[in-house]
């Protein structure tokens, strides 16, 4: 006889899945599945990082000059947009926390127009990139000087190594912001649909990690992509 | 009424298999029995394609010349028969197989965690099988296993991309398993199930799926890297683009190595349990095998440029990474004397799974022996890519992990199946893979001493080693008939075996305390565990009598 | 095995929230000038302490980490990161000493 009357003496949330005892059992479960998942996903960017570690040591100077290249003023926006936005996302769950169905609308509703923005800030760095023929490939040129190195010039195998990692890296951040978009549409959808309670808000809390996780790689991306040897 | 003993009934009863029929029923399944079922049918056709490039491997080394095949297709057939085996076999087989089947009935939960994560995880390998079953089909990959750059980027014609993908939707799946698993046992222990009341497999499954959480996304990180190195010429592994060939290397083993413990640990799970039963006695030192499996887990993580000796790394990381992988060793040492220790004064019963259980005790050993004959940097330098290596590694995968699933599947057959395996044929097929085994794998180990490489189509320079390859073809042609038969029979078994009682075995675990074949959700009651892991002082082996269960 | 929902906390969490989200722009701002300033080897370090603070302070709070009443949690992420940091350590054992061999 499946536990699907009621448990320990509360009503039975529909949401309580069957092989779980108690709500408090399943919402511990989820957070801890979804914590276990963002550290699978630190490994993933781990690689990344690595890659761009040992790079960065070898060919310090061409990697500072392609860094010059690329847009800091720009990145900061977008750090400051995706801060913005995680701030938007806990202000959702309090809102659902404390019924406040209004305002949890709207925070998620933000949340996603930051979100667009950077990407769409992304998108414009992109193409500022691909004009000036910064992406790896067969159209890559990058000559420029080295900074307080008169007379010489980068590597641009070495630069296009960097740009490698810039698109890879950045790409794959942003591939994670669509998939969170993604997500957060569900949410709002959901949050719609008053599918979020005070008692019941799982989904919220678990995207809300994810979404702050993919603000944490934003946070070290910037300095280490845009601001290598800025100060020349 | 699930919990009273019977010595079978002739009625069947609900169980997981017969509750719903229909092939919707199965393919969108949460059960996470009926997931394991169906992680059991994919694998086995996976080992049967592995095996398959085994054979022609097999075959063309037969003769020095390289007369079967020619050089580039042998490229393939080696590499096919890898990624097949490691990928595709060998890391789903027990954790998704037993692992899932057995895992929340160990600790008395009804499923695992997150059962629809469990089917996403069997689709996830479908898709990733499913996809290198067409690379395979349309000109496969001949990189060897490794995909080493830069000839797995820049130079190969194959289809290196297709096959990076294959894997890294794969190794999803992988990962997914893993987090159940840690979730589950953190998270649904029945009351009373304290840590450690938990029964060894699953300490030994906690510990790979740390692995498979923390490993498996950097080789998916690195594939990610090689497709998009060889489809847009980006040069970080190229040294004529001023990238590394070392940092695949490195990005590739700190995987690849903790995989390896990916394979072995559930095996070393699967043994415990066995040994503890087929000797009547509590494991010795569980603590100490408990810890061991996460010590592995662990130091797993410290040695992968062992892998590396020889490929251009500093000698000063290869002295750090050579000690780190002495240092290994040592917990694997520690499980064999506590299984050593439990089979003493124990009373000894041979029954099949006990006999897969002996040969995973000498054969992992000789295999883990010879690992430390590769840690040790001198030797290294003349035995790496010999078949010195080769024999190593299948002593631990072939002669441990494998050896370690066969034991669990006649294990626990009956509780899978409900029926009975035909006992003389299970005892005959062990003694014949174990003959199989040694006769395919111990002439590698003097193969590669003598210098033998691998990896060569054609030894015709050294004609001396064809005998050698001869004995070696000739067990692997026994070995793969002891394969057959367990596959024949458990077949069989399903149509005609005997019904078997819900603990044909008297063995302790709460999963022989329900049903066999259990129902959909496992347990009538949650058990409420007031008892210590392997306590078979309380249960006699003759008569089986009923383990009290408090309600 | 007590809940650990934020509403229940004794004040509202929202000035918290809020000094977070100050704070981590704060450190945005700090970042991007700093890095203008020579400070020669320690431009690094300054950068990457910036942002392993602002990271912190987001996993802290916005992702409930400080409130969180097992430690559990704290586990898998410390743990995450010992692994994440032998990776790029014993790598550099590797690189770091190559030059010497």
């Amino acid at each position: 006889m499946h536990d699907s009357a009621t448990v320990h003496g509360e009503t039975h949330n529909p949401a309580l899945l069957h092989h779980f005892a108690t709500e408090e059992q399943q919402r511990d479960s989820a957070n801890f599945g979804m914590w276990i998942f963002l550290a699978t996903e630190v490994m993933f960017f781990g690689g990344l990082f690595c890659a761009y570690l040992i790079y960065r040591g070898w060919y310090y100077n061409d990697f500072a000059t392609a860094s010059r290249s690329i847009d800091a003023a720009l990145g900061g926006t977008n750090t400051a947009v995706l801060i913005c936005s995680s701030l938007t996302v806990v202000l959702a769950i309090w809102a659902a926390q404390t019924s406040r169905r209004g305002l949890m609308l709207a925070m998620l509703v933000l949340t996603m127009l930051f979100g667009a923005t950077f990407l769409g800030i992304k998108g414009i760095e992109y193409h500022d990139k691909f004009v000036e023929h910064h992406v790896p490939g067969s159209s890559f040129d990058f000559h420029d000087p080295i900074p307080d190195h008169p007379g010489e010039f980068v590597n641009p195998q070495h630069a296009q190594i960097f740009f490698a990692l810039y698109f890879v890296m950045t790409g794959l951040h942003a591939l994670h912001m669509v998939v969170g978009l993604g997500i957060f549409t569900w949410l709002l959808w959901a949050a719609w649909k008053g599918r979020f309670t005070p008692e019941y808000h799982t989904p919220l809390e678990i995207g809300g990690l994810y979404w702050h996780f993919v603000d944490i790689v934003w946070i070290y991306l910037f300095p280490l992509l845009y601001l290598i040897d800025r100060h020349k | 009424m699930s919990m009273a003993t019977s010595t079978g009934q002739p009625v069947e009863r609900e169980n997981y298999l017969n509750k719903h029929y229909g092939v919707g029923s199965w393919l969108l399944t949460t059960d996470h029995k009926r997931i394991a079922l169906l992680y059991l049918i994919s694998i086995t056709f996976f080992f049967f394609i592995g095996g398959f490039f085994a054979l022609l491997i097999r075959l063309e080394l037969l003769t020095p010349a390289s007369d079967l095949v020619q050089a580039d297709t042998y490229n393939k057939l080696f590499t096919m028969h890898g990624q097949v085996m490691v990928f595709f076999f060998l890391i789903p087989s027990i954790p998704a197989v037993l692992g899932n089947f057995l895992v929340p009935m160990m600790i008395g939960a009804k499923d695992l965690a997150f059962p629809r994560i469990n089917l996403l995880s069997w689709y996830l390998y479908i898709i990733g099988g499913l996809m290198m079953l067409h690379c395979m089909l349309t000109g496969g990959v001949d990189t060897g296993w490794t995909f080493y750059t830069p000839f797995s980027t820049a130079f190969s014609n194959t289809k290196v991309i297709e096959a990076g993908l294959a894997i890294f939707v794969a190794g999803f799946s992988s990962i997914l398993t893993g987090l159940n698993f840690i979730v589950t046992i953190h998270r649904m222990r029945a009351p009373g199930m304290t840590w450690t009341r938990l029964p060894l497999f699953i300490w030994a499954h906690y510990a790979t799926s740390i692995i498979q959480v923390l490993g498996t996304p950097v080789v998916a990180i690195t594939l990610v890297l090689v497709v998009a190195e060889r489809a847009l010429h980006l040069g970080i592994f190229d040294p004529k683009l001023g990238g590394d060939p070392l940092l695949f290397q490195h990005l590739f083993w700190f995987y690849s190595h903790p995989a390896v413990y990916i394979m072995i640990l559930p095996s070393m799970g699967v043994v415990t349990e066995i040994i503890a039963c087929f000797s009547r006695k509590r494991i010795f030192g569980y603590s100490f095998v408990a810890l061991s499996s996460i010590a592995i887990a662990v130091f797993g993580f410290l040695v992968w440029a062992h892998h590396m000796f020889v490929a251009g790394i500093s000698v000063y990381a290869a002295l750090v990474f050579s000690i780190l992988s002495y240092a290994v060793a040592v917990p694997s040492a520690v499980k064999v004397f506590n299984w050593t220790a439990t089979l003493y004064k124990g009373s000894v019963h041979y029954d099949a799974p006990m006999l897969y259980a002996f040969g995973f005790l000498g054969l992992f050993t000789i295999g883990g022996l010879t690992g430390l004959f590769l840690a040790c940097l001198g030797v290294d330098m003349h035995v790496h890519d010999t078949y010195f290596v080769i024999a190593h590694f299948h002593y631990i995968m072939v002669g441990g992990a494998l050896m370690g699933y066969l034991g669990g599947m006649h294990f626990w057959w009956p509780k899978i199946s409900g029926k009975l395996y035909p006992e003389g044929w299970a005892r005959l097929a062990a003694l014949i893979v174990f003959i199989g085994f040694n006769l395919t794998f111990f002439p590698q180990f003097l193969l590669g001493y003598l210098g033998m490489p691998r990896r060569y189509a054609d030894y015709s320079h050294m004609p001396e080693f064809q005998i050698l390859n001869v004995f070696s073809t000739a067990g692997s042609t026994v070995l793969g008939v002891g394969y057959l038969l367990p596959m024949i029979y458990f077949l069989w078994s399903m149509r005609y075996g005997k019904p078997a009682p819900d603990n044909p075995w008297n063995a302790a675990g709460l999963e022989w305390k329900t049903q066999s074949p259990p129902t959909t959700f496992n347990f009538e009651e949650e058990p409420v565990v007031t008892w210590e892991a392997y306590n078979y002082e309380e249960i006699d082996a003759p008569h089986p009598q009923e383990v009290p269960v408090a309600r | 095995m007590s809940g650990h929902s934020t509403s229940e906390h004794s004040k509202s969490p929202l000035a918290t929230y809020f000094a977070v989200w100050i704070a981590l722009l704060c450190g945005t701002a700090l970042t991007y000038y700093a890095a203008k300033l020579n400070l020669g080897v320690f431009n690094s370090a300054v950068a990457l302490t910036i942002a392993t603070t602002k990271a912190l302070l987001v996993a802290l709070f916005f992702m409930h980490l400080k409130g969180a009443s097992e430690k559990l949690l704290k586990v898998v992420v410390v743990s995450t990161i010992f692994f994440l940091i032998l990776l790029l350590a014993l790598s550099m054992a590797d690189y770091g000493t190559r030059h010497l061999s």
